[in-house]
């Protein structure tokens, strides 16, 4: 039945191609860890890939209660967390997936540098790497203070000071990042949301299908 | 050389310039939303009276509490903040208790072997009487000072601004 359908579909529109070409390539032998156990350090960028996509899907469900409102957030945190279903499973996915996510990125850049996979003719790969990191970063900074507590407030507070000390324009990033010159509150915690999950991702799309695409056209660097 | 316009060139740059109106007409807008809060006016505070009297100040700093209304984009609060006052001679001197190295509080003689010192308990910050930060710990700057002045008896607290006591 599954098949017919299939092959209804493809007669039409021919999409085997499609995804023949995401999905056959050969991987090379000096990086399976079925051939060579030490090659499980290539592993790593699949898996911040696997856990980023877990981050998103957390990250959806999360918003179905949350409000990044300072008067309701932190109660809104603390009702899907102890009053719904499955609520300190999803919340724990995307707490501890958040800290799991930069341990694996920065697994593999070491992996990417060690390997001296970042040299010609993969120059431009390591720099969109590195905006990767600068978004990931970003996405863990914004993310941290939704909760609303105490620890995300100091958090916050401390990483905005960290902003202003940028020479010239640190108070201008910091205004802008807060949403007022001296307040932490109702205005920062909805710009940080609006980061968080309209801006950073955006750009995180946008940056993950380019490293993508430049791994698939000029693929695996070689063995040792 | 030929002046002419040809028809193509016409066709590009109308069309550009009519494409660069319609960006410009979706990104302009949305630009300013969000760089709002770069052109925000702070509103000029006026002194706050609080319900400690002149007459109470010694030299030794004391907490001095005082509340005012805040605004924060949408969200109306009365706010209470507390600063460190102290008489200097003729003079009444009144200290931010946020600490210049990350913003928690400090709290006069807190630390028993500084017992004439400004002590922050995060990271054993500490600060001499007038603000100066102790060299060899971790506050970057003096502490942040306030206007001070006196209205019927009573202690007002203005602006904060830049440690004047510290050369």
């Amino acid at each position: 039945m599954l098949n017919r359908i299939y092959d209804w579909i493809d007669d039409r529109i021919d999409i085997t191609p499609i995804w023949r070409d995401v999905a056959d390539h050969e991987v090379p032998e000096h990086v399976n860890p079925a051939y060579h156990f030490s090659a499980f350090v290539y592993c790593f960028g699949g898996l911040t890939f696997f856990i980023t996509v877990i981050q998103i899907l957390s990250g959806m469900f999360l918003t179905m209660y949350y409000v990044p409102d300072i008067v309701n957030a932190w109660n809104s945190v603390y009702y899907l967390q102890h009053d719904v279903a499955a609520g300190l499973i999803v919340r724990g996915m995307h707490h501890w997936g958040a800290s799991l996510v930069v341990v694996m990125m920065f697994l593999h850049t070491l992996r990417v540098f060690f390997t001296g996979s970042y040299k010609a003719p993969r120059e431009l790969n390591w720099v969109v790497g590195v905006l990767l990191f600068l978004v990931m970063l970003g996405l863990a900074f914004t993310g941290y203070l939704l909760p609303w507590d105490m620890k995300a407030l100091f958090a916050t507070k401390v990483g905005l000071d960290i902003a202003e000390s940028v020479p010239f324009v640190g108070e201008w990033i910091k205004t802008l990042l807060a949403g007022d010159e001296t307040i932490i509150g109702a205005q920062t915690l909805t710009r940080f949301f609006a980061i968080h999950v309209f801006f950073l991702p955006a750009a995180l799309f946008v940056l993950m299908a380019i490293h993508f695409i430049m791994i698939r056209r000029q693929g695996i660097s070689g063995p040792l | 050389m030929s002046q002419k316009v040809t028809r193509r060139q016409f066709l590009n740059y109308s069309l550009m310039g009519v494409g660069s109106f319609m960006a410009a007409g979706v990104i302009l807008p949305m630009g300013r939303f969000a760089l709002d809060p770069l052109f925000q006016e702070e509103a000029a505070g006026s002194m706050i009276t609080t319900s400690v009297s002149a007459d109470e100040i010694t030299e030794t700093p004391v907490k001095v509490d005082f509340s005012y209304e805040q605004q924060d984009g949408w969200y109306e609060s009365e706010v209470t903040d507390f600063v460190w006052v102290y008489r200097d001679g003729e003079d009444i001197i009144a200290l931010s208790p946020v600490c210049k190295h990350l913003g928690c509080t400090v709290t006069w003689a807190g630390d028993e072997a500084n017992p004439n010192r400004f002590f922050c308990p995060c990271h054993n910050g500490l600060y001499e009487k007038n603000g100066q930060n102790v060299p060899g710990t971790p506050p970057r700057g003096p502490l942040d000072q306030y206007e001070v002045g006196v209205s019927d008896g009573y202690i007002t607290i203005g602006e904060m601004k830049a440690n004047e006591l510290v050369n």
